[in-house]
């Protein structure tokens, strides 16, 4: 029987979700949740989801939310190969490790730059300034610097040799600022060979189709109804400016 | 034949997270080392410690040369490896993944909710010695209330602990953060009966090991109010 997957592919965490059901050819069934138009509110999805959030799994009447809660279940469940969260205890706790870091850093770093760059001038029309810009800028940066210091250091993955979950993650958070125009990967060449492998390991063609989405984000803002995030746009200004 | 280390934890008890660690480590009975940090005396920003810890943050865990940080990260690994009550991290993959979903959830609500009340109403004022902003803990205070609603209704809704019907260490971590506030005199459940219910359950569970990791911030509070 097929999971369903309650996904939006602007969301970082919907991306390493489906990565990972199409590349271990999980038997899923997408639900499209557009959080531009407010669809997580839905009442229907309440009952899949209590968070509100996207990502969010059901599987018969087991529900669950939080993306690392999500792709270790599937992992576990569909016995997927060893190496996306070893047996070995070790190497799983390195997973877990970086699945709880990136929280509190590159994910809430990405994500505010992907904000405070495209989404609040170009759909709310509201000028960031320049210290905020850059100020969450260096934010990222620090937050690259540790994942390539003490995350990568002189390994081709995080766990080791082979692509794990805590690279999915962190790739597709990683795209975030680069989708809203932002160089992540020039003068980072560590950070772009981990980049090519990760494709390499996932596939280029599925990488790109899930990324499809959030890399039309710059062309999209032109032509988008910036009346669709009135609704949330109080609460967007206060979490990020 | 070289000496077994064992566990050895690097922990401030000021810190949320390492009284959570610390509590697991006292009710099963795990032999470990600690190994005071002291956050107050800039004891993380030490060369040796930016040595064990790149981030500068506790815990951190060594386990025979094998080092970890991550609090949630320490205590899921503690529990896979040794032979602890698997009831603190289930094996049964609905039941653990209830775990993960709470330990994930925690990281952006929780944690930095409550963290936020005692920084404003503690921390930053001990530190700059000014007064405490009370507009921003006032709004602070409110986002927390939000929180503990959804953590009401979301994850405790009618069981016993916050992923089923045993203590798991999503509570510890819970219930540590929330504590935290109580070094300003603060008790942040006072109208939350139900999860007043269920930190006592937690209490219960887990017996004297709660006080012991608490002693330290009870001191703090204690001291405050003398002052007042």
């Amino acid at each position: 029987m097929a999971v369903e997957l309650y996904l939006d592919l602007l969301s970082q965490p919907c991306r390493s979700v489906l990565i990972f059901a199409k590349k271990n050819n999980i038997p899923h069934e997408v639900k499209q949740v557009s959080l531009m138009d407010g669809e997580q509110h839905r009442e229907d999805f309440g009952k899949v989801s209590l968070i509100r959030k996207v990502p969010a799994l059901q599987d018969g009447d087991f529900c669950l939310a939080e993306s690392p809660a999500i792709l270790l279940y599937l992992a576990r469940k569909f016995k997927t190969p060893d190496h996306w969260y070893p047996a070995d205890l070790q190497q799983c706790a390195r997973i877990d490790e970086y699945l709880s870091w990136q929280h509190c850093a590159i994910r809430l770093h990405g994500s505010k730059v992907f904000w405070l760059k495209l989404m609040i001038p170009e759909v709310l029309h509201v000028e960031v300034p320049k210290e905020k810009m850059d100020a969450a800028v260096e934010e990222l940066n620090g937050s690259l610097k540790l994942l390539e210091e003490k995350f990568l250091q002189d390994r081709p993955f995080i766990a080791g040799d082979h692509i794990s979950l805590a690279d999915l993650v962190a790739i597709v958070e990683v795209m975030q600022p680069v989708a809203a125009g932002l160089d992540v990967f020039g003068g980072r060449p560590k950070l772009s060979a981990w980049r090519d492998r990760v494709q390499a390991a996932i596939g280029k063609e599925l990488f790109d189709e899930v990324h499809q989405t959030v890399m039309g984000s710059q062309e999209r803002v032109k032509v988008m109804d910036g009346s669709k995030l009135e609704f949330s746009k109080a609460k967007i200004l206060k979490f990020f400016m | 034949m070289a000496a077994r280390l064992g566990v050895e934890v690097y922990l401030d008890l000021l810190s949320q997270p390492c009284r959570a660690l610390h509590i697991l480590l006292g009710c099963t009975s795990l032999p470990h080392t600690v190994r005071h940090v002291a956050l107050r005396r800039g004891d993380h920003r030490t060369p040796e410690f930016s040595q064990l810890n790149p981030m500068q943050k506790v815990p951190v865990m060594v386990d025979n040369g094998f080092v970890l940080t991550e609090s949630d990260a320490i205590m899921k690994y503690l529990v896979n490896k040794y032979d602890v009550p698997e009831h603190w991290y289930p094996r049964q993959p609905e039941r653990r993944a209830r775990v993960d979903e709470y330990t994930a959830w925690h990281h952006t609500h929780t944690r930095p909710h409550a963290a936020k009340v005692f920084i404003l109403e503690v921390l930053l004022p001990a530190q700059t010695s000014s007064p405490v902003d009370e507009e921003r803990l006032s709004r602070a205070v409110s986002q927390l209330d939000d929180t503990l609603e959804k953590l009401e209704s979301m994850f405790l809704r009618r069981q016993p602990f916050l992923c089923g019907d045993d203590v798991t260490v999503a509570d510890l971590l819970a219930v540590c953060e929330l504590m935290q506030p109580e070094a300003g005199g603060r008790d942040v459940l006072q109208q939350s009966p139900q999860l007043q219910r269920w930190k006592s359950r937690v209490r219960a569970a887990v017996g004297d090991a709660f006080d012991q990791a608490h002693a330290v911030l009870y001191a703090v509070r204690d001291r405050r109010r003398a002052k007042l």
